[in-house]
């Protein structure tokens, strides 16, 4: 096709539109199941980028899961929670959400003109749930002084429902750095006490610390779709896009997603999680510590918390060797002490985590 | 986010502490000095709050 013929009115925002990783739900680097509830089992579980919080120690347990299938065969997989313990008297500041967390820069070099109203955040999606009702998405923007605000969208009982929320820029309110902290949270409410949509006027910046000083991330009118263990919710086909309407979902292979998520997460996934990383050394005359370096596939988006499980130990005991740990490598040291003259094995699986 | 058992890291080559330690959410974790690290800002939140104390390295 000549040149000429191509509207550039059509093509100029095609390509990288969405900003968001895993929005498809491919990647689940963690585990593809977890129980999550307050305290030790909430946070990131299961599939990369997402994460369960319940705020203020708010009650309820769920299982939390990468599933097969979604709204249409454009989707493979979705992301899906099931509750398992319910909560039927929310307190006022409890709050249970899906989050997803972008880094400050992401916000600030993505195009979006935050400080002007006419300027379109948009977030569009795939959602199913069992309990029919008022459901909220919420931003909450975390540099400086923190603002939130709140959309509704509704699904009917068992029925996938494509649903696309556009939010507005601020006067002069919110900021984002142009640094890797966290910048702007985008959540998914599952339940919210009232302190949580206090003041709330849909579509409106609220100040976070105004009133009960509690993050925003509901209307009154949100379901508590924690009320019964009969409850299942679903969604896939996340894209948080710059612009007021949603184009469609911008689908991209595994390997490029798991190599976005790997900035955030990475694992040493020897045949698919069943093997080991070994390590094996002739200790020589000494006794000494020797040291490894490990290089990440991906940079980490900061110095990254290790955790090393040993497998297999013969006369080479693996630990962390923190001065030495890097953005881009983690660094291992074998405990002092054992034999010298020897061949010496150690066979460890480690991860690394730099969420936001 | 559940925190115990925290204890700072020390190091053969070069002197002052270069991490800490601690089990974090049933599991035993080595946690950067960076404030960007988000098991790092949680364990100067939990100490400042008096939830938490780190030991010293040995």
């Amino acid at each position: 096709m000549a040149l000429s013929k191509v509207n550039p009115s059509l093509v100029q925002n095609f390509g990288r539109r969405r900003l968001n990783i895993n929005g498809a739900m491919q990647v689940a680097q963690r585990a593809t199941t977890a129980t999550i509830s307050d305290g030790a089992n909430e946070g990131y579980r299961t599939l990369d980028r997402w994460r369960a919080l319940f705020s203020s120690s708010a009650g309820g347990v769920a299982t939390m899961s990468q599933v097969n299938g979604g709204p249409n065969f454009k989707f493979a997989n979705s992301l899906k929670v099931d509750v398992t313990t319910a909560d039927t008297s929310l307190d006022v500041n409890h709050a249970i959400t899906l989050q997803y967390k972008f880094e400050d820069q992401d916000i600030a070099n993505s195009g979006w003109e935050y400080r002007d109203p006419n300027s379109k955040l948009n977030i569009s999606f795939w959602a199913k749930s069992t309990k029919a009702g008022t459901y909220c998405v919420f931003l909450y923007s975390q540099n400086n002084t923190s603002y939130n605000i709140v959309k509704e969208y509704t699904l009917a009982a068992d029925t996938w429902t494509y649903v696309s929320l556009s939010f507005k820029g601020s006067n002069s309110q919110i900021a984002f750095n142009n640094d890797n902290s966290s910048g702007l949270i985008v959540g998914w409410t599952l339940a919210a006490g009232s302190n949580r949509y206090e003041n709330v006027v849909e579509g409106e910046w609220i100040l976070t610390s105004s009133g009960q000083a509690q993050g925003r991330y509901a209307t009154s009118n949100q379901v508590n779709f924690f009320d019964s263990t009969s409850n299942v919710y679903e969604f896939t086909g996340v894209q948080i896009e710059v612009g007021d309407t949603a184009t469609d979902f911008e689908h991209r292979s595994y390997a490029e997603e798991l190599s976005l998520c790997q900035r955030y997460f990475e694992k040493d996934n020897i045949n698919g999680g069943s093997g080991t990383h070994r390590i094996a050394i002739n200790k020589g005359s000494t006794t000494s510590s020797y040291y490894f370096a490990v290089p990440y596939k991906v940079t980490k988006r900061a110095l990254p918390t290790v955790t090393i499980s040993q497998v297999y130990d013969s006369d080479l005991t693996i630990s962390t060797h923190a001065s030495a740990n890097t953005d881009s490598h983690l660094g291992l040291k074998n405990a002092t002490g054992g034999s010298t003259n020897t061949r010496a094995l150690a066979e460890i699986n480690w991860s690394v985590d730099s969420e936001l | 986010m559940e925190i115990t058992n925290a204890q700072y890291e020390g190091d053969e080559i070069r002197e002052g502490n270069h991490g800490i330690t601690a089990t974090i959410d049933g599991q035993e974790m080595s946690i950067p000095l960076d404030s960007g690290n988000r098991h790092y800002a949680e364990i100067l939140k939990q100490v400042a709050a008096g939830t938490l104390t780190i030991a010293e390295a040995d």
